[in-house]
């Protein structure tokens, strides 16, 4: 039997600490949607999302309802579109934002193309139909994995990404340059990834399933708040008792959600997401390990413990982990990155160096608004080296906010928050990243 | 069974469990058990209460407490206990 501690521990993890499920997100196949006529595609593609998840929006509130657990969002992740789009595949995209209105959800993602190794014809158009899909849509979210472990790196797609990042811009100039949040440039992308704008259901998923991103850097903060002064083996320990109870319900929320909706359980994703909110940041749990803020010397290695130690705790408490699991450090969506940003603190430079130790990777990094669209290839192709070479996932959602420069600020609002525009480095690159071809699948790659 | 924790915590006040034990019956819900503490006129009750025969769906009966606790200045939640059980035990 539980004891009245444990029950208030809970309940003030959720009270106090913010601790939430971030998401459920349903992962839907829609290959067998594919038709030679796009508009029929499209509208085969309406029926089947409506008809697949119906009840998402409604068993999501009733479980938060139910177990007293905030469900911040309730999302769908479909096949990457280019894999079913003949000809335009705009009409998709509108499909697909049509449909997640209607079901009442918060995000769609998977209007994506995996051009690691080279581009179809379908994904050079999809990509080509970016800007458009994204200014004329509210809820779809976009994608496209660029390198790969196995692959190397398409330097043609980063140099063509690095463009069509600086048209979204353009397109949505007049609202901060917002689209921009909703695409995301991978490397080593994964195909049940349930945290947005990368969320995509990968051709080795099944039908359908449910999977689920925890939260609560909250709970971890003030965890550490209780060890302060102890070593680094008491912290990494504290951290990874927290991050198995935080886990623990992640798990209980997947499988009440797949029972309900009648679909399969996928994964768990194993995350420290944070929000704009005070309490609900990744960077204090840095701080609270010593540093003064987030982008001190030290930031690193308390960021690859941390990492470490969350997938430890986590990894027990679930059947099945995935996605992207790891702390995420997008900077406008954590108070604490905001403010190391806004003092000048965290640069671009010490946040390329935390990607190769967290989740993922550049995330939600306001640019100057002159910034080219060959200097944002060139952060994309190092980006997409460390995962490369690292062998994780790594990726690249930076917002070029036109006509504003480097201190301005850009606002987005909600869970996107607020960006402090970041110098960067003036250096011309475009030689460089004009060369194209694929820089060749490093020799780890070769593990057979 | 639907097994729930229901947790009042607010300011001491005279009549709490009475009130709260009140609401509970009239509702067609059955405590199983009590406990309660004080700590500087800081009040802290749990029950466990089964709402298998409660007259309103679990959504409805949610938002009902919450509604009465607000009434008496105090927090009230009701939690089916897999949370608790979940977090808290391998």
């Amino acid at each position: 039997m539980i004891n009245s501690s444990q029950i208030m521990q809970t309940i003030r993890m959720i009270k106090e600490d913010k601790l939430d499920i971030r998401t459920i997100t349903l992962g839907i196949n829609l290959l067998d949607c594919a038709s030679e006529d796009t508009k029929r595609t499209a509208q085969r593609v309406y029926d089947k999302v409506c008809r697949v998840a119906k009840d998402l929006a409604k068993t999501g509130c009733e479980i938060e309802a139910e177990f007293g657990i905030p469900i911040v969002n309730k999302r769908i992740a479909v096949s990457p579109v280019a894999m079913i789009a003949q000809g335009d595949p705009l009409p998709i995209a509108i499909a697909l934002d049509n449909a997640a209105r209607e079901l009442g959800i918060d995000l769609l993602g998977g209007y994506s193309a995996l051009v690691q190794k080279g581009f179809t014809n379908a994904e050079r158009r999809l990509i080509d139909s970016i800007p458009e899909a994204l200014s004329r849509t509210n809820l779809l979210c976009s994608s496209v994995n660029v390198g790969s472990t196995r692959a190397g790196i398409n330097m043609d797609a980063v140099y063509r990404m690095g463009q069509i990042v600086r048209e979204i811009a353009e397109l949505s100039k007049d609202n901060d340059c917002f689209a921009c949040s909703k695409l995301v440039v991978f490397c080593n992308a994964v195909e049940d990834n349930p945290f947005m704008a990368g969320a995509f259901c990968g051709a080795g998923e099944p039908e359908c399933a449910v999977n689920v991103g925890v939260s609560g850097p909250g709970v971890v903060k003030r965890a550490l708040e209780t060890v302060r002064g102890e070593s680094f083996d008491v912290v990494a320990e504290t951290i990874k008792k927290t991050a198995f109870k935080i886990t623990r319900m992640g798990e209980l929320v997947a499988m009440e959600a797949s029972k309900r909706l009648g679909i399969p359980f996928g994964i768990v994703d194993l995350s420290l997401a944070p929000t704009p909110a005070r309490g609900d940041s990744v960077a204090h749990i840095l701080t609270e390990m010593g540093l003064e803020m987030a982008g001190a010397p030290g930031t690193t290695a308390a960021l690859a413990l941390l990492n470490d130690a969350v997938k430890k705790g986590g990894v027990m408490a679930s059947s099945h982990v995935g996605g992207l699991s790891g702390a995420f450090i997008p900077v406008s969506e954590d108070i604490g990155m905001i403010e190391a940003a806004a003092a000048g603190e965290l640069k671009l430079e010490k946040l390329e160096a935390m990607t190769c130790v967290c989740s993922v990777g550049l995330d939600m990094i306001a640019l100057p608004g002159d910034t080219s669209a060959e200097t944002i290839a060139g952060i994309i192709a190092d980006e997409s080296a460390i995962g490369m070479i690292n062998n994780k996932t790594t990726a690249v959602r930076v917002i070029p906010a036109i006509g504003k420069k480097a201190g301005d600020v850009v606002e987005f609002g909600g869970l996107f928050g607020r960006a402090p525009i970041m110098e960067v480095n003036r250096c011309d690159c475009s030689e460089f990243v004009k060369r194209g071809g694929r820089i060749p699948a490093p020799l780890h790659s070769l593990k057979n | 069974m639907i097994k729930t924790i229901v947790s009042v915590v607010g300011k001491d006040q005279v009549g709490i469990i009475a009130k709260v034990s009140q609401e509970l019956a009239t509702l067609g819900c059955n405590i199983l058990d009590i406990s309660q503490t004080l700590l500087q006129d800081y009040f802290t009750m749990l029950m466990l209460v089964d709402v298998t025969g409660s007259k309103l769906p679990f959504m409805e009966l949610s938002s009902h407490l919450k509604d009465c606790g607000e009434k008496m200045g105090m927090e009230i939640r009701i939690q089916r206990t897999e949370i608790f059980d979940a977090m808290h035990t391998i």
